[in-house]
């Protein structure tokens, strides 16, 4: 049984060995499948047309299927590994363990934000960015650096489970409830105020450039888990007949077989190292 | 490495502006026929657009305007992502923008970041890109 760890309490071997499936994802080819998917739902997911990855309830369904996937793809490759969480409420300052040498390296130079050190510096030969949005084929981050934002607290975090609707019309980035507070486009702003304060591509549509997006997402995704236990009568949103959204029952691309409630309970596929 | 090469190709386009406004055309109308969206495009493109602009920020030209596709708020060049309702470009090359419900606006360089305007928005992608060039948008 797969089961998601807080990236904090990895040993030495399971970094290890989470890097060693990332490089082999990357080397063949499959790693930047994954960033090319999501950066078309990102250009195409938009506030008054279809939307299914972004900016509407399936956020949530979407990004848990997209993660199972790439997941899969990680244990094709060493079925010893699953995706850990980052609890940037907790590990909240570019000194944390998660982004030094041995594990997905640090922040950029001032230069030009190149990440210089761990794995997936551009030195290391490992990790051509390929699918890009401009020029630039090194892996960047500014952590921390854009105009002195922090990252969430455990208090906003829980202002937000404490809400106790799914989502509201109009389904989208102006919506009141829980999925647009968690994903940020309103409110204290959890998910997106993460991709700026990691900077470089994760503040880009390209964003699974960077092996954190992973980790990012893999708490999000803990997140609804923990909103669900606290709202257990509380339904996924809209149930039906919603037009440019994915409803209930509707079917999300790319996959076109999987529908919000097949992805409403996470423990047929992992559990998490604590309750959730 | 096919989508490179696809990329490639559509950079000879990308930049100029009379390209863009057939191929947007084209393209916005399929959209259209394919989505039954007309409304929303109709929406999205026609209250209180912004102004054109253009200017050089931080030794870059940046330019952007609605755009002038069947008057629907058209404006992809190629297929993939949305109809954006207004262009912008820097140093030639489309940024690709999108506006937000609450009038707000984001780039494809900062795509997690809200903006007052498409000027905002493309002078924080000319900071985010360090004098690097833009891409032509992934086909
Ligand atoms: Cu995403
Ligand atoms: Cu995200």
């Amino acid at each position: 049984m797969t089961v998601r760890k807080n990236q904090a309490a990895l040993t030495a071997e399971e970094k290890r060995r989470f890097v060693a499936a990332l490089i082999e994802l990357k080397r063949s080819g499959r790693y930047d499948t994954f960033v090319t998917t999501h950066n078309e739902f990102i250009m195409s997911d938009t506030d008054f047309g279809d939307r299914v990855g972004h900016r509407s309830p399936s956020f949530l369904p979407w990004h848990r299927r997209f993660l199972l996937e790439f997941e899969q793809a990680l244990q094709s490759v060493d079925s010893s590994v699953t995706l850990p969480y980052w609890d940037w409420t907790a590990d909240r300052t570019a000194r944390s363990s998660l982004w030094a040498a041995d594990f997905l390296g640090g922040t950029g130079r001032s230069r030009d934000n190149r990440v210089m050190d761990g794995p997936f510096a551009a030195g290391s030969g490992n990790w051509p960015i390929r699918v890009r949005v401009d020029g630039r084929g090194y892996l960047r981050r500014s952590l921390g650096a854009n105009g002195g934002l922090t990252l969430p607290t455990r208090a906003e975090v829980d202002s937000v489970l404490a809400m106790p609707t799914y989502d509201t019309a109009p389904w989208n980035s102006s919506s009141d409830g829980f999925r647009n507070h968690l994903e940020g486009w309103r409110g204290v702003n959890l998910h997106n105020r993460v991709h700026v304060w990691v900077g470089g591509q994760m503040a880009t549509g390209t964003s699974p450039n960077d092996p954190v997006f992973w980790l990012h997402h893999a708490f999000v995704d803990k997140l609804w888990a923990e909103w669900q236990a606290l709202h257990p009568d509380s339904p996924y949103l809209p149930q039906g007949g919603t037009r440019n959204v994915v409803d209930l029952h509707d079917t999300m691309r790319p996959w076109n077989d999987v529908t919000p409630a097949d992805m409403l309970d996470h423990t047929a596929f992992y559990t998490f190292d604590t309750a959730a | 490495m096919s989508s490179m090469s696809r990329r490639s190709a559509l950079g000879a386009t990308v930049g100029v502006f009379g390209g863009l406004a057939l191929a947007g055309a084209a393209h916005a109308s399929a959209d259209r026929a394919r989505d039954g969206r007309q409304d929303h495009l109709a929406h999205a493109g026609h209250d209180a657009m912004p102004e054109s602009f253009d200017e050089v920020y931080q030794g870059r030209r940046i330019q952007g305007r609605p755009a002038q596709s069947g008057g629907h708020g058209g404006g992809s060049a190629h297929g993939g992502h949305h109809p954006a309702g207004y262009q912008v470009h820097v140093d030639g090359r489309e940024l690709h923008v999108m506006r937000n419900a609450d009038g707000t606006w984001i780039s494809v360089v900062n795509h997690y970041e809200t903006f007052a305007n498409p000027r905002a928005v493309a002078r924080a992608a000319v900071v985010e890109l360090q004098g690097s060039a833009l891409a032509p948008f992934p086909a």
